[in-house]
């Protein structure tokens, strides 16, 4: 998948959750990506994390580091 | 095998049945007790004595013109008509007196004298009740002749008899013969009370008065007839009748079935001549329906027959050959040879499948089944994905599970309902008619639509409010009823402290009370007048039963999940949820879609909703299946396309879908579909993703297997093979076939087995099984030990989660935005006569209503275009561009355009995006940026296309 259609949707899921009163949204979001993310499509997104992608919500960035390992 | 016949009585009891306070009679000696408000003819009915009548029949209220139906009643005067009679305790009625035997057959005489004679070649002869009536009530003579005055002779006297009319066949599925009319208003009756199209009406008078279609010069197909055939089943006589059974004459037996077409999931009486099916007759007994029909269930199956139906399973090596015809065997193992070596190249995951909405529980429960057992992976999806998946999330989130909280006999109780997103009338036609007369007993209705629908002023309704948002402002127009329903006091405070998390409802009071959610504050957004708005909500909240019916119009936005739980918010926040006449209920698109979703189709939950990551599910499918499965979520439909164009994915397995015209952004689709290995494609016709495909498996329709579709009430409805399948299989045994032949070892010998295995493995489903839906007809999920009989209503005592979740829904712009070159809004949807992608309805005489996609344009946007009244348009997005016909139409506001994807000549989704729903990626076909110019015909890549189309669909002359 291309990078930026990745990181769209991941910043879309992010959006979502900012809006949630939580207190640790980025918990939310690494468990959304978990459940409904392949773990190819988890891989790509640390990869482009780790890679310091530009156009990564910040909520995505903090939520990557905490999803499951992907195999 | 005995046909299927379910012991209920099929009796015309001649007027409805009513309830009330009973009331106990007695007729002809024999005592009865019926509740109040019922007619002597009823109760004379249910004690087993049937009274002559042609005017009445019991699925419209009495009318009393017939007069054949007369009584003497102890105590009484004169002779009063049973049918529109009310009975009366103590009533003494005598249904066969001398004086009542005469009248009847004096009446009878005089119909008779002005019909025609010609009973042994007539149509109906050997199911007339003109004929059993004159049986019945002993006429012998016809005193007056045949010469008089009459409508049945086109000359009389040597003169043309200008009573007499043709006639009328233009509807392509039933004919109109005036000359056997008895004017009884039936058919006109049967139109208001049970379509609510009110396109019929008695013209003249007295011995002048007949039934028309429409307006002076109208015929049938002219009118605004929508072809249901409900006057079709009410007329007691030849007059208006099915013309396949003017052609293959009466049928001699019957097998209740389900429609396969929408999620009303009506249910029918496939009758037929030995295997001949002569006509599908909606069954009064259908909880879904109630013996109403659409054009579509009622005669729309002709494409069993069609023949462009392929028979044979075929294989190629590329896609730039042509198809080889082969035996099941080899087609099969070379399926399974391709997937296997992909598997071992590139890996476990580099291969999936796709389960149907059209196909049984039983076969989307095989097909994933296969795929997390056999292909050892979570790579299921279903269609679902491209239209309810945001339904499964957005209310698994709110109410604990995904689904529908009500049954549709629930909108007889509602008093005020909200329709967002669904065009009713349309789309799910039978439920809308259900709607409409509630309608115009007095309930009141709310539209949230872009466009003006039909409901929005039909015939005896109109709407209460028509909220007409701006495509993509869903969430901000809900939210905004929310702002009023909580800052004017309007929440129900009762419901919300003992049925709802207190913590997340007083969270999104706060949100949605702040002022930028106002409907002032987002009325320029929206473009929904903020007093409109205003008036709207407190009609919701305060109006008594408050129902909301949405469609794909919230689903398919980037925040389709958003506004589903928008939608729960708003239920939860007035109370309307748990009881009869209230709730949310999703209109579901194809006959199965609750059933596929139901059935374990999604990547990332097993049958009955249960995440794959949960060890405990996990654990009860792999003891009975003999396999590990994946722990790990698999790729969605369009994730699956995506990893094949970057060469991660290769080999797919498609039932009964059609991904390259139902999905968006047909190029991606294609391009994904090329870069595979092995496609495998499943279905009834060569289809659109077919020329892509390297195996082609010929599937079964719904006439030739057994098992079960889920509907939009989550009813489970039975499907019962009417003939032996044309193509050799049903398709769970084609399934079952490739299964096998890839190492599995499945022995199924019929879909009862594998729904035992579903209710052995799946909470909700526990209690269900094909003896306890031959006993009931049909039952509602959940269904085990604590409801055996089924749940009509959900979440009544308590959520299915405990505590319902408010969820806070912040409006976010779709990243889809007008501008300079792409300035108006493109919206899709449907029609009445075609379903989906139109495979089978386009090969139906269903075409005469449709024969083409065509553009809504508002007149100003199509002025300032130069754009006429049947012009071709081209329409272009970032995406690509498309040309069709446009249709000027104020139903449309200035600045958002409308089309169907019936046709695959157009190919609208050429033009949609990939844009998608934040939680499910289900596609926002409803906004697409787009510019209209006019043109002279369809575009290059409309050339290109049928010319591949047409390459890829050749087939080499079987081999002898
Ligand atoms: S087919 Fe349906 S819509 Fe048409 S006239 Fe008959 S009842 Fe009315
Ligand atoms: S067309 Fe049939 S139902 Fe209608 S008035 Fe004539 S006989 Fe009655
Ligand atoms: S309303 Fe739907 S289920 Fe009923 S007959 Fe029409 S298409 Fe079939
Ligand atoms: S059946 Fe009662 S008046 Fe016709």
């Amino acid at each position: 998948m291309s990078p930026e259609k990745l990181a769209r949707m991941a910043n879309q899921i992010a959006t979502f959750f900012r809006a949630q009163p939580a207190e640790d949204r980025a918990a939310l979001v690494a468990k959304h990506l978990n459940d409904f993310w392949e773990p190819r499509m988890r891989r790509q997104l640390l990869d482009l994390v780790q890679a310091g992608h530009a156009d990564l919500d910040p909520l995505v960035v903090e939520a990557a580091g905490r999803m499951r390992a992907p195999a | 095998m005995k046909d299927f016949v379910i012991p209920w009585d099929d009796a015309d009891k001649g007027t409805p049945a009513k309830t009330g306070a009973p009331v106990t009679l007695t007729v002809d000696g024999i005592a009865v007790t019926v509740p109040e408000g019922t007619s002597v003819m009823r109760a004379a009915a249910e004690a087993g004595i049937q009274v002559p009548k042609l005017c009445a029949t019991d699925s419209l209220e009495a009318f009393g013109s017939c007069r054949l139906c007369v009584v003497e009643i102890e105590g009484r005067r004169g002779t009063p008509a049973s049918c529109t009679t009310p009975v009366a305790d103590g009533m003494v009625v005598h249904t066969q007196t001398d004086k009542v035997a005469k009248l009847r057959r004096g009446v009878m005489e005089l119909y008779i004298s002005d019909h025609p004679l010609d009973c042994l070649t007539c149509a109906a002869n050997g199911d007339c009740e003109l004929q059993d009536m004159a049986g019945m009530v002993g006429l012998r003579d016809v005193r007056y002749g045949y010469e008089g005055e009459n409508h049945v002779f086109a000359r009389a006297g040597g003169e043309a008899n200008a009573r007499y009319l043709p006639k009328d066949e233009s509807n392509p599925y039933f004919t109109y013969d005036p000359s056997k009319c008895i004017v009884c208003s039936r058919c006109v009756r049967a139109c208001e009370e049970v379509q609510g199209t009110f396109a019929l009406t008695i013209e003249g008078r007295g011995f002048d008065s007949r039934v028309s279609a429409g307006m002076a010069g109208d015929d049938f197909l002219t009118s605004e007839c929508v072809s249901c055939g409900a006057c079709v089943q009410a007329c007691p006589t030849a007059t208006l009748q099915e013309k396949s059974t003017v052609e293959l004459g009466t049928p001699d037996r019957k097998v209740v079935t389900t429609c396969a077409y929408c999620g009303v999931g009506c249910s029918f009486e496939a009758q037929l001549n030995g295997d001949r099916l002569v006509r599908m007759v909606p069954w009064k007994h259908g909880k879904a329906n109630r013996g109403h029909s659409c054009v579509k269930g009622r005669f729309a199956y002709g494409y069993a027959e069609h023949p462009d139906r392929i028979l044979n399973p075929m294989i190629r090596e590329s896609i730039d050959q042509p198809w080889r015809e082969v035996s099941w065997e080899e087609a099969v193992g070379f399926a399974a040879g391709r997937l296997r070596s992909i598997q071992e190249t590139h890996g476990r995951q580099a291969i999936g499948g796709i389960t149907s909405s059209r196909c049984t529980n039983e076969e989307t429960y095989l097909v994933q089944k296969m795929i997390r057992a056999v292909f050892g992976n979570n790579n299921t999806d279903t269609c679902a994905r491209v239209c309810h998946s945001p339904t499964g999330y957005g209310l698994k989130t709110t109410f604990g599970t995904s689904a529908g909280t009500q049954d549709f006999d629930s909108v007889e109780a509602s008093d005020v309902v909200v329709v967002i997103g669904a065009n009713p009338t349309d789309g799910h036609p039978v439920f809308g008619s259900r709607l409409k007369k509630r309608l115009r007993q007095g309930a009141k209705l709310i539209v949230i639509d872009p466009r003006r629908i039909d409901l929005v002023r039909t015939p005896h309704v109109e709407a209460a409010h028509h909220l007409p948002l701006r495509p993509g402002t869903n969430v901000a127009v809900l939210t905004a009823m929310a702002h009023v329903i909580v800052t004017e006091g309007l929440v129900d405070e009762e419901f919300v402290a003992s049925r709802c998390d207190t913590e997340a409802f007083e969270d999104w009071a706060a949100f949605v009370a702040e002022e930028r959610n106002s409907p002032e504050a987002t009325e320029a957004l929206t473009g929904v007048p903020a007093a409109e708005l205003r008036a709207a909500a407190r009609l919701y909240a305060t109006g008594g039963n408050g129902a909301i019916y949405y469609g794909l119009g919230v689903t398919e936005h980037s925040q389709g999940s958003t506004t589903v739980m928008a939608i729960a918010n708003l239920a939860m926040a007035t109370g309307n949820i748990g009881r009869p006449g209230v709730g949310v209920n999703p209109l579901r698109g194809q006959n199965n879609v609750q059933g596929s979703c139901d059935m374990g189709s999604f990547p990332h939950e097993l049958p009955g909703y249960r995440h794959v990551s949960d060890d405990a599910a996990r654990e009860v499918f792999e003891k009975i299946w003999g396999a590990k499965i994946d722990a790990e979520p698999g790729l969605r439909i369009p994730n699956m396309l995506d990893a094949a164009v970057s060469g991660e994915f290769k080999g797919i397995y498609i039932q009964g879908e059609d991904i390259l015209q139902s999905d968006p952004d047909t190029r991606h689709v294609a391009a994904g579909l090329a870069a595979m290995d092995c496609v495998i494609v499943h279905d009834l016709f060569l289809n659109e993703t077919a020329n892509y495909a390297h195996v082609f498996l010929p599937g079964s329709t719904f006439l030739e297997k057994d098992g079960t579709f889920t509907n939009a009430e989550r009813r489970i409805n039975r499907v019962r093979r009417v003939m032996a399948p044309k193509n050799g299989y049903a398709d769970w045994e084609v399934t079952l076939l490739l299964a096998n032949a890839m190492g599995a070892d499945w022995d199924y010998t019929h879909p009862s087995e594998i729904m035992e295995e579903i209710a052995a493995t799946t909470p909700s489903f526990a209690g269900v099984t094909y003896a306890l839906l031959e006993e009931k007809g049909s039952v509602q999920w959940p269904c085990n030990a604590a409801r055996p009989e089924g749940s009509p209503v959900m979440h009544a005592e308590s959520f299915a989660n405990g505590k319902g979740r408010f969820m806070v829904t912040e409006y976010v712009a779709t990243e889809e935005r007008t501008g300079p070159r792409f300035p108006l809004l493109l919206t899709t949807g449907r029609i009445l006569s075609q379903y989906n992608v139109g495979a089978q309805t386009r090969r139906t005489a269903n075409t005469v209503w449709h024969q083409e996609d065509v553009l809504e344009i508002h007149p100003h946007d199509a002025e300032v275009r130069g754009v006429r009244e049947g012009d071709w348009v081209k329409i272009a997005s970032r995406k690509g561009e498309t040309s069709l016909r446009a249709h000027l139409t104020d139903r449309v506001a200035p600045g958002v355009v409308y089309t169907t994807f019936h046709h695959p000549d157009t190919q609208a989704n050429v033009v949609t995006t990939d844009y998608s729903d934040w939680a499910t990626n289900c596609p926002e076909y409803k906004v697409t940026a787009v510019q209209v110019a006019p043109s002279n015909g369809p575009t290059e890549w409309q050339r290109d296309y049928a010319e591949q189309a047409g390459r890829a669909r050749r087939i080499l002359p079987a081999a002898e």
